[in-house]
């Protein structure tokens, strides 16, 4: 199967409509096949239901997650964790029904179900 | 059956290279970067090291770790002398569809931190929410940083 994003880049720099310049890193994400559709599943750690974006435009899923600061009273002495909000873009096939696109977000993984549009069966047309 | 259409960049292959690279770099940056004498466990970069943040006021230690998609009782905290180590497995789900891409990483994991001053064992709490685990560890009673009057004669 070939699919295809936004590479999985270190950091993607974005200019928004505020012409700031936001850093995002791109989620890791798990894309499963199945006959109904697809289904991503995405790393956002720090992100709960109200950091999300998702849109769909001109054929592109755009996910969007905002990390919530981290709530914490103290120094930081010692850092992994990057900061940054996640973003990715998927190219999204025309077999899916993109009204259908549906989305939660549980402990910090989000799953997108994508259904594929309903196919239509060959089916045998009556001769009149 | 694609998920997307398959965009043809001269340049795609030079980008999964430079991912790879950049994955490992990043790897190798959570190593090394350490601030003053906290030590982490070395992270073998093979495989699945959840990223740390280790945080201090003059109370407590607080241990921030990235594990999303986890549930509670995946998770053992334990502490053993000034040693926090947290470990648990992520299982992957039990699937038979056909095609799967995987960037995710699964298995056993484990981190061990050696704090730089003595805890309270006793009063240790950790939650977990929106795939964030932290962990206050209050210091020590005699491991505060305490005023001292010191007279002047």
């Amino acid at each position: 199967m070939n699919i295809l994003s936004q590479p999985k880049k270190d950091q993607a720099m974005v200019s928004n409509e505020d012409d700031r310049q936001a850093v995002y890193v791109a989620p890791s994400a798990d894309v499963e096949s199945t006959d109904v559709g697809y289904v991503i599943r995405a790393e956002m750690p720090g992100v709960e239901k109200d950091g999300l974006e998702i849109t769909v435009d001109r054929g592109e899923l755009i996910i969007l997650g905002r990390r919530k600061p981290i709530e914490v009273t103290g120094e930081l002495i010692y850092r992994e964790i990057r900061p940054h909000d996640f973003r990715r873009v998927y190219e999204l096939a025309p077999s899916i029904d993109s009204t259908k696109i549906t989305a939660n977000i549980d402990q910090g993984i989000l799953t997108v179900t994508l259904p594929k549009a309903e196919t239509v069966k060959p089916r045998k047309i009556a001769v009149q | 059956m694609h998920i997307v259409r398959y965009r043809h960049y001269p340049q795609s292959d030079l980008s999964a290279a430079l991912d790879r690279l950049t994955n490992m770099r990043a790897e190798m940056d959570r190593v090394f970067e350490s601030t003053g004498s906290f030590s982490a466990s070395p992270a073998p970069l093979s495989r699945w090291n959840p990223a740390v943040n280790v945080y201090q006021d003059k109370d407590r230690f607080t241990v921030v770790v990235e594990l999303p998609g986890l549930k509670k009782e995946e998770i053992e905290i334990s502490l053993h002398d000034d040693t926090l180590t947290i470990a648990g497995e992520r299982k992957r789900e039990e699937s038979s569809e056909q095609e799967f891409l995987t960037e995710r990483l699964y298995g056993k994991f484990q981190r061990s931190l050696t704090l730089p001053t003595a805890v309270d064992a006793e009063k240790v709490k950790a939650s977990y929410k929106d795939g964030l685990l932290q962990v206050e560890l209050p210091k020590a009673e005699e491991a505060k940083p305490k005023q001292i009057e010191v007279a002047l004669k």
